[in-house]
């Protein structure tokens, strides 16, 4: 679960180019829209692309998203137990 | 007819055109094939959760527009007119390629938002929340002068009392790789060569960013007025000074009244006969050129009307852009004279204000 908590950091920031943050001060279970990150509607849609390509996992319900985007936790949570590839 | 003085300008080039004295520190650009312009501190004109999202082209954009707009004192446009040649070319780039490489699935939203022409001039006006009339020009490299026309015409109609007017074009690796294959950037064998006596074709390839605020009202920060543009797309060798002479009879000027030319020579021998004419035409006259110190780029006129302006406002050519040793006691009125391969002439008169 670390290895992938780390993968998810690395891939987030790539994917949206938080050239700000480092892998080391991003916390497992800090909030990644509003007040936390600071992530926004756009960066979501960024967020589903990449669990389909990288994880194989559709979201068919938009609100499934605002539970399981809550923080790099819940992501990995989510990933782990509903990946295809 | 209302006069359009230009009251601000901000530009970002090869050289050190932000927060520097003009063109004290110049570096030539002619030992690379491709040059890529000194970018600043974004963070100070834009919010680190937007810079994220953009490409070079945009911020250089916005940053240079909020230096002129600065400079002007101004705090709204009425409108907003950009041109640039190829717009946003990373994230066009960026999103083609991954059409391809995921075989035309899971494309994400940003680099296709951000891969458009307008987006320039759309997230200027975001960041102002200006509402006003928002055109982006695209031709080829006529596209700055085309939107300097526009503004002007917005200003001598009172459609507009204030534009903002601005060029950008950046580069990208895709595009660095055609434009070699094509055979128009210099071989890296021809380098470093001599822009004013060339001996090879091709080009260097440069890129950058110039805005200008037009605006109907003189102010201290007034440069000069924008007497007139002429844009023609295409003309023969034995047109071109036909071409100037009808430009200034247009005008009601004389060759003598011409107190510098600013020509766009890009040491492409194949091509660069056509300012040859230009300069063998105003002969007794001072002249200066600028793309061995911007490269070339469909936007690169900007560098030279921005040079333009500020040897009006300091009174003095520096020696590094002399194409002559011609001088005069005082410079008034300025031409610029545009083409690029044989395309897109423009003529662009300055005059001091």
């Amino acid at each position: 679960m670390e290895a992938l908590k780390q993968e998810l950091k690395e891939k987030i920031i790539a994917a949206l180019n938080l050239e700000h943050i480092s892998v080391e001060e991003f916390d497992d279970n800090e909030t990644l829209f509003g007040d936390g990150i600071g992530l926004d509607s756009i960066d979501a849609l960024e967020l589903i692309v990449l669990l389909d390509k990288d994880y194989g996992i559709k979201l068919t319900d938009p609100k499934e998203g605002k539970t399981i985007f809550q923080s790099v936790e819940t992501m990995a949570n989510y990933i782990s137990a509903n990946r295809t590839k | 007819m209302k006069k359009s003085f230009i009251n601000g300008v901000g530009c970002i080039s090869v050289q050190k055109t932000v927060d520097a004295a003009f063109l004290a520190e110049v570096e030539l650009t002619t030992k690379e094939s491709v040059v890529f312009a000194k970018q600043p501190s974004y963070v100070e004109v834009i919010s680190p959760s937007f810079i994220r999202r953009m490409a070079k082209g945009v911020k250089m954009g916005i940053f240079t527009s909020t230096q002129a707009l600065k400079e002007a004192n101004l705090a709204m446009p009425d409108a907003i007119i950009t041109g640039t040649g190829l717009g946003c070319l990373e994230d066009s780039e960026k999103f083609l390629k991954a059409i391809l490489d995921n075989n035309e699935q899971f494309l994400t939203p940003t680099s296709f938002i951000q891969s458009t022409h307008n987006t320039v001039a759309g997230q200027i006006a975001l960041g102002l929340q200006c509402k006003g009339y928002n055109f982006t020009y695209v031709n080829g490299a006529v596209s700055l002068e085309t939107a300097l026309l526009d503004a002007k015409l917005q200003i001598e109609t009172e459609e507009a009392h204030s534009v903002l007017v601005g060029g950008i074009d950046e580069t990208a690796q895709h595009n660095i790789d055609v434009q070699r294959m094509a055979g128009n950037i210099k071989k890296q064998e021809d380098l470093p060569c001599s822009i004013l006596e060339p001996t090879t074709k091709g080009m260097i390839l440069g890129e950058g960013a110039s805005f200008f605020v037009l605006e109907e009202q003189q102010k201290e920060s007034s440069y000069a007025t924008l007497d007139a543009i002429s844009i023609q797309n295409s003309l023969e060798l034995n047109e071109v000074e036909q071409y100037v002479k009808t430009f200034l009879n247009n005008n009601k000027i004389s060759l003598n009244d011409i107190d510098l030319v600013v020509l766009g020579n890009n040491g492409d021998v194949e091509f660069d006969v056509y300012f040859n004419q230009v300069s063998h035409f105003f002969n007794q006259t001072p002249q200066a050129y600028f793309k061995h110190l911007s490269g070339e780029f469909y936007t690169a006129s900007g560098f030279g009307l921005w040079m333009a302006l500020n040897i009006l406002k300091e009174q003095t050519v520096p020696a590094c852009v002399k194409m002559n040793s011609i001088e005069r006691e005082m410079y008034q009125t300025v031409l610029l004279y545009n083409q690029y391969r044989g395309k897109d002439h423009s003529l662009t008169l300055l005059k001091k204000c």
